[in-house]
């Protein structure tokens, strides 16, 4: 067993997989070979076209074979249709071994994954979460090998280092035509961006766009170019509109979250860097929507402007950029229907790839010029370490997400946390699984205070801002007593040795993870 | 400290989770239920919550109250029992119409700090006007007992009382408003208005919230966490008025170090009301936690 940075314990190696022990952030990577790819040079189809008799046609033309890897974005969320049509057509094949690489955490249902896995069409995952009944199944031990979990900057890092090597790349689009070009803007099922797609179709061996609604020759606009694309698949449906992004998210009326995204926004005017041309990424979500609308409001007060805003877009962001709050959105994903009809819409709203978003090897990753970055988290500790994939029994709940990234590039980063959820206490000792380094976290707001970490390099910076408000300072291990004082000491969840799950940081190292939970 | 008194919310105690929630909020004032928001068959449970988090759990910072059942109710003695023993501030009674009332409870009040060692006088009482009888006796009420230290008015049950219609605009009340206001500014009680049932109308309570600053009222009750913050913004001083009351307490040490006996400001003389006035106006903001200096 080797202990990495955050004091975590973990083994040599887990099958085939080698841990490489994580020893801080901001770490070079040891690599001076150029970026890997799959992509192989081919042939254009002169004047032809590319589409394919069926998604089953495609797959056996694309060659997938056994123990291959297939990736998926996870811009149509809930409402995803084609993943599990693809799984499906695999095991109809008699596929076996294959490695699930998709873009996020997916929770389809009907078919569910966990069946796919428990047939051995699938034996690897590599992805930013797992949940539902796959995330109970791989905690379960129903895997041999372990699940492999990394953020969003970190995805695309790890398949330009050939740690995630796509053969088949499956890109649902709303709308594409005959030669490749896609788009997630337009169509009955729009998703807005896909920026999660581009990194893989930009390195996969093979690349079948999947659509609903085949559109005359060029597809304008263009996501992702025809440059990159094998095949088109032709389906009856992608997906549910009404699960890939149904209206605009609207404002909580719980008093507990408005009190935490006020706080958020107060901490954030109160902030020397509040200036014209500062920038934010609030992200979605019942407290950052609230703290987006507190801040808009704020800075409407003062007149100033933000340069521009990252990653997941929603309404409330558009609103503002409707305003003249925000010059420009940098949109690696659309929230909700309203952002995702706006990049259409705006010359000024981007749809930009996940790689330039989060990726801290690409030399030069939009979040690296972020100044106010919000996270969630399921559990902060004293040390100011974050959880945000697993619950109070352990079982799993959310992905990385962007949370890891932000923390580490935004030059302030906030964690917004009710202290309570349910009778579980959020802020604890220890993490059950650490996602995102303490040492990366600037503050943690909570409905009863907030907790400066001293070890932030801005802690002073902040401190001095904050002190000028009449905000309530507190230390984090009076949060963590208060949170306990309120719900008890939960008992610890207890595991066996098996690990089902490694949770990589940013550069590929092993920041924690997770056992199997004894029943 | 001046004690703020802007809001008061209340937490039923059936509900756990919004009782550990509550401290959270920037209300002045708790109100821990055991009257209309419990069902009467969770009034023993709700008793024992309660107990327990004021006594054992007691938010910091706060002003923390127990309702206890009506006046006429079979809880009522054992809510007393529960209350007076768990320490809070103060003791809210609902529907006070007489003053003997009030020297019944103030006894029964007595009886139970001394059986449990309780310092005799502790525990205050806010009384709750909610009829016509409340409204006439409104003085002799806050006269009854030194213990009582403010009165508030409950506009539902008052217009019951009256067969008038509740009206958000609240002509129906402007009576019992003033009638309260007068008998607790006579008693040297504070006096604290009606609630504002539209928690989706944040104009309307504006509106509200102003006019009963306005017509002199220390707080208000509020329904919901939601309406906490633009009641207390409302009823703290004002940048404009803590100013002036700087200003007036200014020009008073400067005739006092000058052994001047009448101080004017701005050309009028300041008298002993602007004084107290100013010196109200600086107190209240401290204790809401504005930097005055």
């Amino acid at each position: 067993m080797v202990k990495n940075a955050v004091g975590r314990e973990l083994p040599e190696k887990i099958g085939n997989y080698v841990v490489k022990p994580y020893k801080g952030p901001g770490a070079e990577l040891d690599w001076d070979k150029p970026a890997c790819t799959n992509r192989v040079p081919r042939l254009s189809p002169a004047g032809g076209s590319k589409v394919a008799a069926s998604l089953k046609d495609a797959i056996i033309k694309s060659g997938l074979k056994d123990g291959q890897t297939i990736s998926f974005h996870h811009c149509f969320r809930e409402g995803d249709h084609i993943i599990g049509q693809v799984l499906t057509i695999c095991r109809e094949l008699g596929l076996k071994g294959l490695t699930f690489a998709p873009s996020a955490v997916v929770n389809v249902k009907n078919p569910s994954v966990i069946d796919f896995v428990k047939d051995g069409t699938i034996t690897n995952i590599q992805a930013s979460g797992i949940r539902g009944s796959l995330g109970d199944g791989v905690l379960e031990g129903c895997m041999e090998n372990p699940v492999i979990l990394r953020s969003h900057g970190a995805r695309p890092r790890a398949i330009e280092m050939g740690e995630l090597s796509i053969d088949v790349a499956f890109i649902g689009a709303s709308a594409a035509d005959d030669y490749g070009n896609c788009t997630g803007q337009i169509g009955p099922n729009a998703c807005g961006s896909l920026g999660y797609a581009m990194i893989d179709a930009y390195t996969a061996k093979h690349v079948i766009v999947v659509t609903d609604n085949l559109v005359e020759y060029p597809c304008c606009p263009a996501s992702i170019s025809q440059m990159y694309v094998d095949q088109v698949a032709v389906v009856e449906d992608i997906g549910d509109p009404a699960k890939i992004g149904a209206g605009a998210a609207r404002m909580t009326k719980n008093p507990r979250d408005l009190n935490i995204a006020a706080k958020c926004a107060e901490v954030i005017t109160a902030s020397r860097r509040f200036k014209d041309g500062f920038s934010f990424q609030t992200g979605v979500g019942a407290i950052p929507i609230a703290a987006t609308i507190y801040l808009s409001e704020k800075m409407e007060e003062q007149g100033i402007k933000a340069s521009f805003t990252l990653g997941g877009t929603t309404s409330n962001m558009v609103d503002m950029f409707r305003k003249g709050q925000i010059r420009v959105i940098e949109s690696s994903q659309s929230f909700d229907a309203v952002a995702a009809r706006a990049i259409i819409e705006e010359p000024n709203i981007v749809e930009i790839d996940n790689a330039l978003y989060a990726d801290p090897y690409t030399k030069g990753s939009i979040l690296s010029k972020l100044d106010f970055g919000l996270l969630a988290a399921l559990e902060v500790d004293t040390d100011f370490n974050v959880n945000i994939l697993t619950g109070s029994s352990g079982e799993m709940m959310a992905g990385m997400g962007g949370g890891p990234d932000v923390a580490a590039d935004a030059a302030v980063s906030i964690v917004v946390v009710p202290i309570v959820r349910g009778r579980t206490p959020s802020i604890t000792k220890r993490v059950f699984t650490c996602c995102t380094p303490g040492d990366t976290i600037a503050m943690v707001i909570t409905e009863a205070g907030i907790a400066l970490n001293p070890k932030y390099p801005l802690y002073e910076e902040l401190k001095e801002d904050l002190e000028k408000t009449n905000l309530k300072l507190v230390t984090i291990e009076e949060l963590q007593q208060l949170a306990e004082s309120l719900c008890g000491t939960p008992k610890p969840i207890e595991t066996t040795d098996k690990v089902c799950v490694v949770v990589e940081y940013r550069d590929g190292t092993v920041i924690d993870v997770i056992r199997q939970i004894k029943k | 400290m001046a004690n703020l008194k802007r809001t008061s919310l209340y937490a039923p105690g059936t509900n756990p989770s919004f009782m550990a929630t509550v401290p959270f909020f920037n209300e002045d004032c708790i109100v821990y239920d055991l009257e209309d928001a419990v069902a009467i068959s969770e009034k023993d449970a709700a008793r024992f919550m309660v107990y327990n988090t004021v006594r054992y759990h007691r938010p910091k910072d706060k002003y923390v109250l127990i309702r206890v059942n009506g006046l006429d109710s079979e809880f009522l003695d054992d809510d007393l029992e529960c209350a007076v023993r768990a320490r809070p501030d103060a003791i809210r009674l609902p529907k006070v119409e007489f003053p003997e009332q009030v020297k019944k409870v103030d006894e029964r009040i007595t009886e139970i700090e001394k059986a449990a060692g309780i310092e005799v006088g502790k525990t205050k009482l806010w009384c709750n006007c909610e009829s016509y009888w409340g409204a006439l006796n409104c003085q002799a009420i806050c006269e009854a007992s030194p213990r009582v230290e403010a009165m508030a008015i409950g506009a539902e049950d008052y217009t019951a009382s009256m067969r008038a219609t509740r009206t958000k605009e609240g002509k129906e009340i402007e009576y019992v408003r003033n009638m309260v206001l007068m008998g607790c500014r006579a008693a040297g009680v504070e006096a604290l208005d009606v609630v504002f049932s539209d928690i989706n109308d944040t104009e309307g309570l504006i509106r509200d919230t102003q006019y009963s600053k306005t017509l002199g009222f220390d707080g208000k009750t509020v329904v919901n966490p939601r309406q906490i913050d633009t009641v207390n913004s409302i009823f703290a001083p004002s940048a404009k008025e803590i100013k002036y009351a700087k200003r007036v307490m200014a020009a008073i040490e400067d005739g006092r170090r000058r052994g001047v006996g009448a101080v004017t400001l701005d050309g009028s003389m300041i008298d002993k009301p602007m004084e107290r006035r100013a010196e109200t106006t600086l107190a209240q903001a401290k204790a809401a936690g504005i930097k005055i200096d």
